[in-house]
């Protein structure tokens, strides 16, 4: 395949969704053999425009240009047909088939279907490529990393040649991104063009050739990657210049908060979730909790909250000036009314701590909405609360009544995190508190964290940024399926050790 | 041009919100359609739209006595209606409004058959309403009961229970209760324990007009409304606020049940003046689409209550003058609920037909 021939040519592309304007009048340029990175802030109309040439929207206005012939997608088939392939966020994986099986899924070839051909297909895709997996192997044995594998597997196996991938790292740990960026590397030297949505600037300056900026839905510039800086391209996201250094300051007295021993969670089929954890929390400290997705950190708040079943262990919690207190068997209501806060964003954002169907005032209710006498609802407090974390935080709503489920991601958090923080908790916890914001917003949230452990409040942070982690926090403790894996001292500590802890225990496991 | 071609011929968009007079006019509109589609359905059974529908209408309101009878079927309609409001909001689906009825109208007819002698009429029918609520609520427990501790799927539950409470009435027609011997007829309930009249209609109307006021306060401005307005919306949330969603799920199914109760002693008492194994004839399904027509909303219910009360009386006297089949207004009523629901389609979202993006944009 011929390098430097013009794969995809975007020329004016809009796409509005009622009033708002996702994309507006976008162009974009891609040749065959370059990664693009595509970057902007949160709400910025990157997955739109990729959403255009994937099938799944059809554009107002403008037009798609692959390999220089004017084409109209309709639909995902058209994209294939085009030779475009989307590796999305969330992986569209039957969990009880097996790779090859998921791959020719939907393919609508004359004939029988013929596995043991699939297959070897497969694995020649694998060797060319560097792919590391078993195509006889079931989807619900495999871990992140090798179901995204899969998922690009499938497109090449579909013929595509222009590859988009939405945020493939997130849920990767350091090592298994590099190994990722590797295969993607020899996909490029194989003429393949690519386009990957990501908000990390690292990765961007690491893999790509060029980088295209959106803000706002309105296309900002393309520059090469050779030449920029990720300053340079954090005030081309951003519009105007901001720091990217998260402001660390220790805190004087830091006092015993929350002492966690020896805590076991079993779910509802007894598989132990949680193994044996201990660790302490201290008031004016960050205490950061890494691990690859689904190695117990929902479990660890949610036990510490009341909000699933201890089956051994204690969580020692000591306010100020009292003696530390059990709360394994205490109710959600009591844990929460003795000064532990909890602020869980889950993937779709809403569904755990905040009503979708109504406005501020409604959810700041959910705090409140026991208190006072008699069956009435009180909505005066919660409406004032609402007010002043509309204008503290800045959030983005017409109205404290407009329902949060359609507001932007960053205001839905601004709303949660803005609500625990309110209630003047002792002990904060937040998981995914930046889940899908934008640069500037996630600093607006670390700045508040920040805040609440220099009043002397233990802040427990479940990230998934291993770069934010060892900037914000002061310790962090790594899990590892269930079990914690180590805990290190954030201001000393190198990613690739956490990496490491990440997945080490795991390992050590499965020789067992 | 060829390009211009391959545009999909329609595409939706989604709506940002729209203004709350435009979303009504849409609704009312669909209304018409709905009418206008029933026209066309009168004309293939053989009747003159025009006069059918003027039949139907004089037939429903035309005289005072016409307007009672209507009233009649508009109030269990409405009260049951409110009944399960609270469980849809919570989206449990009590589809078991039917079989509350019932059982609220059997504890009642126990005190109309039974008590009617020992007690004065203001205090018989107070503690048959009592009777018939505390059943009622009883009867919507048990599948609540299991849903909260066993996780059970409701719709399926109470849905049953329906069937076994109008066997009971079926075994008390004929066994313990039964009047004659050999009749399968509970007698008649003794003057006291009927419904006094109200101008001209059993006093069930005042007592549902009084729920829909109540209802609407339950569930926007108690705690308990709020509890089960973030249980329908999700229940972790309402975990993680610290509700107990189990207790929250059966007390509400508890005074949904009451209400059903109360519409059955209301039917029992007022209308029927005695108990059989129809005491809830279809109520407690036809109640749902009044709900879900009003979108859950108590005032809406007695609109759309009335309209369903007055469709059902009209297609009685196009029966009886015109020989148009009756169930010609359950096609009616369908082909309504059909065009209510679809026009909520185009509240939330527009077509965009080929080429009209272009001209949109140039008046834009």
């Amino acid at each position: 395949m011929e390098h430097n021939v013009c794969a995809i040519e975007l020329k004016g592309i809009t796409k509005r969704f009622g009033e708002v304007v996702a994309n507006d009048g976008i162009d974009l340029q891609l040749n065959r053999g370059e990664i693009l990175s595509l970057l902007g802030e949160n709400g910025s109309g990157k997955t739109t425009l990729m959403n255009m040439l994937s099938g799944i929207y059809f554009p107002d206005e403008g037009k798609i240009f692959v390999n220089g012939e004017p084409v109209s997608i309709r639909s995902p088939k058209d994209a294939f047909a085009c030779g475009i392939g989307m590796i999305h966020q969330h992986y569209k994986l039957v969990d009880v088939f097996t790779a090859a099986e998921n791959i020719v899924l939907g393919l609508e070839e004359g004939g029988k279907l013929d596995i043991k051909a699939a297959e070897a297909k497969v694995r020649d895709i694998c060797k060319r490529y560097g792919f590391d997996i078993d195509p006889g192997q079931k989807i619900y044995d495999m871990s992140v990393s090798q179901k995204q594998t899969v998922e690009i597997v499938k497109v090449l196996y579909r013929g595509a040649d222009i590859l988009i991938l939405d945020e493939p790292t997130a849920v990767l740990t350091p090592q298994e991104t590099d190994k990722l960026f590797e295969v993607l590397r020899a996909m490029k030297a194989d003429g393949k063009a690519i386009v990957i949505i990501t908000h990390k600037l690292h990765e961007v300056m690491a893999l790509s050739d060029k980088v295209s900026v959106l803000r706002k839905g309105k296309y900002i510039g393309t520059v090469k990657t050779s030449e920029t800086s990720p300053q340079a391209l954090t005030d081309m996201m951003v519009g105007h210049a901001v720091t990217l250094n998260i402001d660390r300051p220790r805190y004087e007295r830091p006092v015993k908060r929350l002492e966690v021993k020896g805590l076991t969670v079993l779910d509802g089929e007894g598989v132990k979730k949680l193994d044996n954890v201990s660790f302490t929390a201290l008031g004016g400290e960050i205490l950061g909790v890494a691990g690859i997705a689904g190695s117990g950190q929902k479990e660890l708040l949610e036990a510490i909250s009341g909000l699933c079943l201890v089956n051994q262990g204690e969580i020692l919690y000591t306010p100020d000036g009292q003696a530390p207190a059990n709360l394994v068997g205490k109710t959600p209501m009591q844990i929460r009314k003795a000064g532990v806060a909890m602020a869980f964003v889950p993937e779709d954002r809403l569904g755990m701590g905040l009503v979708g169907s109504m406005g501020m005032t409604g959810n700041m209710m959910l705090r409140s909405w026991k208190k006072g006498p008699g069956v009435f609802l009180n909505r005066k407090d919660p409406n004032e609360l609402a007010l002043r974390v509309w204008k503290e935080l800045e959030v983005v709503t017409p109205s404290t009544d407009f329902p949060v489920r359609r507001m932007s991601g960053g205001n839905v958090q601004k709303v949660l995190v803005g609500r625990e923080i309110a209630s003047a908790p002792s002990v904060l916890m937040t998981a995914y508190a930046v889940r899908g914001l934008d640069i500037n917003t996630s600093y607006t949230i670390y700045n508040l964290l920040t805040e609440q452990k220099m009043k002397g409040v233990a802040v427990i942070y479940v990230g998934e940024d291993l770069d934010v982690l060892l900037e914000l926090c002061d310790r962090i403790l790594v899990l590892c399926g269930g079990k914690v894996s180590g805990v290190v001292d954030a201001r000393s500590a190198a990613k690739e050790q956490i990496g490491l802890l990440m997945s080490a225990l795991g390992g050590k496991e499965a020789e067992a | 041009m060829s390009h211009e071609k391959k545009i999909p011929l329609i595409r939706l968009a989604k709506r940002d919100g729209m203004e709350g007079w435009k979303v009504w006019c849409i609704r009312c509109g669909s209304i018409l359609f709905a009418l206008l589609l029933g026209a066309l359905v009168m004309g293939l059974a053989g009747a003159n739209p025009v006069t059918a529908y003027g039949t139907m209408i004089s037939g429903a309101l035309g005289k005072k006595s016409a307007v009672r009878q209507t009233v009649k079927i508009a109030v269990p309609l409405l009260g049951c209606a409110l009944a399960i409001a609270p469980c849809f909001k919570m989206r449990f689906w009590n589809i078991g409004a039917e079989g509350q009825i019932t059982a609220g109208a059997i504890a009642a007819s126990y005190f109309a058959l039974f008590w009617a002698n020992r007690l004065p009429s203001p205090v018989l029918l107070l503690v048959m309403g009592l009777a018939g609520a505390l059943a009622g609520g009883l009867w919507a427990l048990i599948p609540a009961f299991f849903k909260a501790k066993w996780n059970t799927n409701e719709t399926l539950f109470t849905l049953m229970m329906n069937y076994i409470i109008i066997g009971v009435v079926r075994w008390l027609q004929g066994g313990p209760w039964e009047g004659r011997k050999g009749s399968q007829i509970i007698p008649q309930f003794d003057e006291a324990a009927c419904l006094p009249r109200v101008l001209g209609v059993h006093c069930g109307w005042i007592i549902v007009l009084v729920l829909v006021v109540f209802m609407h306060v339950y569930m926007n401005h108690t705690k308990h409304g709020y509890e089960i307005a973030v249980i329908g919306d999700s229940i972790n949330t309402a975990r993680y606020a610290g509700m107990n969603v189990g207790r929250v799920m059966m007390r509400t199914m508890f005074l949904s049940g009451a209400i059903s109760g109360i519409v059955g002693f209301i039917v029992a008492s007022g209308a029927n003046n005695t108990l059989y194994d129809g005491v809830a004839g279809g109520v407690g399904f036809t109640s749902i689409t009044v709900a879900w027509l009003s979108q859950l909303n108590a005032f809406a219910m007695v609109g759309i209550s009335g309209l369903l009360a007055v469709l059902s009386k009209g297609a009685e006297t196009l029966q009886t003058r015109m020989a148009v089949p009756t169930s010609i207004s359950d096609i009616i009523t369908g082909i309504l609920l059909f065009c209510m629901l679809g026009c909520e389609f185009f509240i939330n979202y527009k077509l965009i037909f080929r080429g009209a993006g272009r001209k949109e944009a140039r008046h834009g």
